[in-house]
């Protein structure tokens, strides 16, 4: 599938509202063999990028959460210690070199993310999700591992990727990435959507979301995030404001201020932005929604 | 990548083909000018992009190029200018970087304060409790001329310097310093690393000769991180004196900190990381000063925070962050606010330094109505008026 146009297609069939740019983005992703890096907000829908690229190319999904501290064991691969002690034991007595070579051998190998993503039979989309959060170090082996798509096991060799997958790397922005990294990959921002665009996305999202709500949820939250506020509510947090109106029962915010206010806590994560959007802010805010 | 394309030679290319190759080096250049990161692989990729048939259409082209050569947000948000500029002949809309409101157009630049030539000066002193100001002059100019110069600048108050080469001195001295306090800062971290847990790996296969009894154990070690250094520095007219040598302080640690981050702040904030990674020194204060106009003017030192925290915290502050502030702590502004924003501050990084260049001076006291709501969040609370008190300060950095 090389159209951008059929990209967008698909990607809406699979419940993802994408912004034009990034139905580009995921047709050179696949042109030019180069990984995505998203850069954005946190709560814009970066991760769900990727869970509909998946579903796009109707493949798996490999995650690989990062976090401080991160290293090969836990994101390559690992050994089974049990087993090899286990082995060990049970073959007391045999020739040393026989032993060895049983317990380094890949039935005593343990796959994590990035290793499995290399040895699919069908290309997965691989996402590695906040790589800012890893270490330098992790960043300059995930760089060595994305241009040659093969690794190396000290006992057991090289192991040479069956398929390349679809790379996506997401950032929050909270550690400045290597150039090096940068260079390598395709870059998209992405933004908060704009109204049209999060009220098509409450509507493929929310079962029972009729397009008046929608489109009047969106004008709120767009209100919302001109406030002075400390955690900008992303897009995540509207689809609960959402969920939670629906499940209410609420066919028009101008018909129950009350439950509006009251459900802002979906919206709202700390006690100074709750504070801060009073019952006379709400009602100021709904009173912009047409 | 581009390894799966294969390009023809630029002799086979046909007349055409060679236009837009040239043209599209042409590009390139002007986007490296403009501080993209564009190698030769993305110039293959874009160029096998041409061929592809994106060239047909400038919005689908602009899109992919965007994607291609983007490395960071703000290039993102530039691109678009850029391409339409180079491709489509239309002209870039100049985009500002100041926030807010510029205020006294005829203020010194940064250019002119590092320089030493303090226009600002006359604004600057009047508000300032002069009390050792007598004499100082001579005892500056007394010191040049012993043997032992460097020593003593080390010692001399900033604001003494007069000699322009001695200035330079102290610029260079002060960029240095910001140098080995990095250095050192790496090298004690070092040595403090020990082993906590076991590394199985390699303790098993150091030990099957042992039949798998873990005998000789491996551990791991976990890496000690730098701290990151947030910098905000006060270029009010107050400060006027001191804002050179502390901008070559700043471009200094910039230079060498892997990660640091700096600000400057008058009436308003402005974020000059990135016009002080420049290299050379000069050049970066000529970036600078179109960033920062209006400083030697008043400070609203509650009011940058604010912004600061605001817009810049959540991106720059972890909880190894040390927010070192240089300021006098006259604030024109509203005093209970800074007293806010400093614990607001405190809640997010790791410490607060508070490096006032006029503690030094005798018979000074915090009785500003802005350092005393700042002091009571600062925890290192130090004079920086003279090289040695900025190396004084490297011990207490380390120990973090």
């Amino acid at each position: 599938m090389k159209n951008r146009d059929e990209i967008a297609q698909a990607l809406a069939a699979s419940g993802y509202i994408a912004d034009g740019e990034l139905a580009t983005a995921i047709s050179l992703m696949q042109l030019l063999r180069r990984p995505l890096l998203l850069e954005g907000e946190a709560g814009v829908g970066k991760t769900e990028v990727a869970k509909a690229l998946a579903t796009v190319h109707a493949t798996e999904l490999i995650r690989l959460q990062c976090y401080e501290g991160l290293d090969q064991s836990s994101a390559l691969y690992e050994w089974n210690y049990q087993r090899q002690l286990l082995s060990i034991q049970a073959h007391r007595g045999d020739n040393p070199d026989d032993v060895e070579h049983q317990i380094f051998s890949e039935k005593y190998l343990l796959e994590r993310p990035l290793l499995a993503a290399i040895k699919r039979p069908k290309p997965p989309v691989l996402l590695i999700d906040e790589i800012d959060r890893a270490d330098d170090e992790f960043e300059a082996f995930l760089l060595e591992l994305l241009s040659d798509f093969q690794v190396s096991i000290p006992e057991l060799g090289t192991i040479k990727a069956t398929t390349i997958p679809h790379v996506v790397l997401t950032s929050n922005g909270t550690r400045e990435l290597s150039d090096a990294l940068r260079r390598r990959c395709l870059y998209h921002y992405v933004d908060y959507p704009d109204v049209d665009r999060e009220a098509r996305i409450i509507m493929a999202r929310i079962d029972g979301a009729s397009a008046s709500l929608s489109l009047q949820i969106a004008r709120m939250v767009e209100g919302i995030r001109k406030e002075e506020l400390r955690k900008v509510p992303g897009v995540a947090e509207t689809l609960d404001w959402a969920a939670a109106l629906v499940g209410l029962d609420v066919r028009d915010l101008h018909d129950a201020p009350e439950t509006v206010h009251e459900t802002l806590m979906c919206l709202l994560k700390t006690h100074e932005d709750k504070s801060r959007v009073t019952r006379e802010v709400s009602e100021r805010l709904l009173g912009k929604v047409a | 990548m581009s390894c799966c394309g294969t390009s023809p030679g630029y002799e086979e290319l046909d007349e055409v083909s060679r236009l837009v190759a040239s043209r599209l080096a042409a590009f390139l250049k002007t986007l490296r000018d403009s501080g993209f990161a564009v190698g030769l692989a993305e110039g293959q990729d874009a160029a096998e992009l041409m061929t592809a048939g994106y060239a047909a259409k400038p919005r689908l082209l602009r899109s992919a190029f965007k994607h291609l050569f983007s490395a960071r947000k703000s290039d993102w948000e530039k691109f678009d200018g850029i391409f339409d500029a180079f491709w489509l002949g239309k002209r870039v809309r100049s985009r500002s970087m100041i926030t807010g409101s510029s205020k006294a157009a005829n203020n010194p630049s940064l250019k002119t304060l590092a320089d030493g030539q303090r226009s600002g000066g006359e604004t600057a002193m009047d508000q300032v409790p002069s009390t050792d100001d007598a004499g100082a002059d001579c005892v500056g100019e007394g010191r040049m001329e012993g043997a032992s110069r460097a020593d003593n600048l080390a010692e001399v108050d900033f604001r003494k310097l007069t000699d322009p080469a001695q200035i330079e001195e102290a610029h260079a001295a002060a960029a240095r310093l910001a140098r080995a306090m990095r250095t050192r800062l790496t090298r004690r971290d070092l040595a403090r690393r020990r082993g906590y847990r076991l590394d199985l790996r390699r303790t098993i296969h150091g030990n099957i000769s042992h039949g798998g009894v873990p005998i000789s154990l491996v551990k791991r070690q976990r890496k000690t991180k730098p701290l990151r250094l947030v910098m905000l520095l006060d270029a009010s007219g107050s400060m006027s004196m001191y804002t050179g040598v502390f901008l070559r302080f700043i471009h200094g640690v910039l230079d060498q900190f892997r990660e640091a981050e700096a600000f400057l702040f008058h009436t308003r904030l402005a974020h000059v990381s990135d016009a002080m990674k420049e290299k050379d020194a000069a050049r970066a204060l000529d970036r600078l000063s179109i960033l920062a106009q209006g400083a030697g003017g008043g400070t609203m030192i509650g009011e940058s925070l604010q912004t600061f925290n605001r817009w810049h915290a959540a991106r720059v502050i972890h909880s190894r962050t040390v927010v070192m502030i240089v300021s006098d702590g006259y604030e024109t502004g509203d005093a209970p606010l800074l007293g806010r924003e400093m614990a607001a501050l405190g809640r997010r990084c790791r410490r607060i330094v508070w490096l006032n260049p006029m503690m030094a001076w005798q018979g000074y006291a915090p009785e500003a109505a802005g350092i005393k709501a700042a002091l009571p969040h600062v925890d290192l609370y130090a004079p920086a008026n003279t090289l040695s008190s900025l190396t004084a300060l490297e011990p207490y950095l380390a120990k973090l």
